[in-house]
């Protein structure tokens, strides 16, 4: 237990340095949603409609920034190795590898997500909601994400292959999560969005670090 | 725990082309091998092989009586030039991680660090330190967290002359209290070996 905890530590710790770590993610997510309005046009009722759905599709594209380093540069300095020959699973420490990226990446985003929403012309009560969206959002980005990262271990330029890989898994909880803000700013019911975007974050959650250790093995062999 | 180390018969093929065949080792307990060879003739990939990272094209690798996946699970240590430290990390951070991680505790990862002579080092980032330096904190897991079998890639190689000969004796307490050593070189170790040369 203390080596899962001592990995999760570290892999936190990288996970908020590696290429700028949540700074860099968050003011990517914030110019994002401020390009927009000077896209579309900044008419309020216009972007109020479509708010929900512009800062899902922001909050995948940064969720996507930090992927690549995920498995890249342990695989290229034997810190994979490492942690290979352990008693651990690598599915095990696939999956602390993942949480760490999500607090470190994934909950930052989620902070920034309602305040992205409400800058777009959401109502506040929509706050509270949006956050919770990102952050389950962001576990299903994570674990599908590290999917990717792990698969395009060893190629050239693995940074635009994950985004390849990786966007079409993206799209269910882009989906269901835009739906889910939609139908509540709609006054209809939302639960049921909810629990689907619950339920996609939970089966990336059981699948994606068998997947990972797989592509993790194929790559150190 | 790893008592012996069996090689019989083993060929290895990379990218489409066959290293080498019907390689075979028999190393017991207390015992350490030097693996030779020319660049390029698959040293690191047998010791990779041993590790459970390359598959075997033929033959097989047992560990005595250890069960395999136990024994690559943690009855191995593997030091090579991809050592897995974190330039913007300390070196104290690393050292406390990778003994944790390895199965040892705070005290004997101070304790490597004093035989290594790493106390100076801790505070500083790894990108700071000389090869040699790194390579002995990498060096600090294999004391930190006692294992059976060593799997070294020149493990000399980046240290200067006075280290060469510490980490000859520390070789040799391995091998004293019944450890083994398979080292993959270029200058012959320090410590009685028996030797395994690979074609070319």
């Amino acid at each position: 237990m203390s080596r899962l905890l001592a990995l999760l530590g570290r892999e936190t710790a990288l996970a908020w340095g590696r290429g700028g770590g949540p700074l860099v993610a968050v003011g990517f997510y914030a110019g994002v949603t401020t390009f927009l309005p000077l896209a579309i046009g900044s008419e309020p009722t216009r972007l109020a409609a479509i708010a929900p759905g512009a800062a899902w599709v922001a909050l995948a594209l940064a969720s996507l920034l930090s992927l690549e380093r995920l498995f890249e540069r342990d695989y290229e300095d034997g810190a994979l190795d490492q942690l290979f020959l352990s008693p651990v699973p690598l599915e095990l420490t696939c999956l602390i590898k993942c949480l760490g990226q999500w607090l470190a990446n994934g909950a930052p985003l989620a902070l920034a997500a309602p305040i992205a929403a409400i800058s777009l012309g959401a109502g506040p009560d929509l706050a509270p909601l949006a956050f919770a969206c990102a952050l389950l959002g962001g576990l299903a980005f994570a674990f599908v994400g590290g999917i990717g990262a792990a698969l395009s271990l060893g190629a050239r330029r693995g940074g635009l292959l994950t985004a390849v890989i990786v966007l079409p898994l993206f799209v269910p909880p882009v989906i269901f999560g835009g739906g889910v803000l939609d139908a509540f700013a709609g006054g209809l019911p939302w639960s049921g969005g909810f629990a689907l975007l619950g339920a996609y974050a939970l089966g990336a959650l059981a699948i994606g670090p068998v997947a990972m250790a797989a592509a993790c093995r194929n790559a150190l062999s | 725990m790893i008592t012996a180390l069996s090689i019989k018969d083993t060929a290895i093929r990379r990218g489409g082309r066959l290293l080498f065949e019907g390689v075979s080792l028999e190393l017991a307990a207390g015992q350490a091998c030097a693996l030779t060879g020319p660049n390029g003739s698959g040293k690191t990939s047998l010791l990779r092989a041993v590790a459970g990272f390359v598959r075997l094209e033929a033959g097989s690798i047992g560990f005595g009586a250890a069960d395999v996946e136990a024994a690559r699970g943690g009855g191995l240590h593997m030091v090579g030039h991809a050592d897995g430290l974190k330039p913007s990390r300390t070196a104290a951070e690393e050292l406390a991680f990778w003994s944790r991680w390895c199965g040892g505790t705070d005290a004997s990862a101070r304790e490597a660090a004093r035989t290594l002579e790493l106390d100076t080092l801790l505070p500083l980032e790894v990108r700071r330190l000389s090869a040699g330096q790194r390579r002995r904190l990498a060096m600090a897991r294999l004391l930190a967290a006692p294992r059976a079998l060593w799997l070294l890639d020149e493990p000399l190689s980046p240290l200067d002359a006075r280290w060469r000969e510490a980490f000859g004796d520390l070789m040799r307490r391995h091998l004293d209290g019944g450890g083994l050593i398979l080292a993959a070189v270029h200058d012959p170790l320090p410590i009685p070996t028996v030797s395994l040369e690979l074609p070319a």
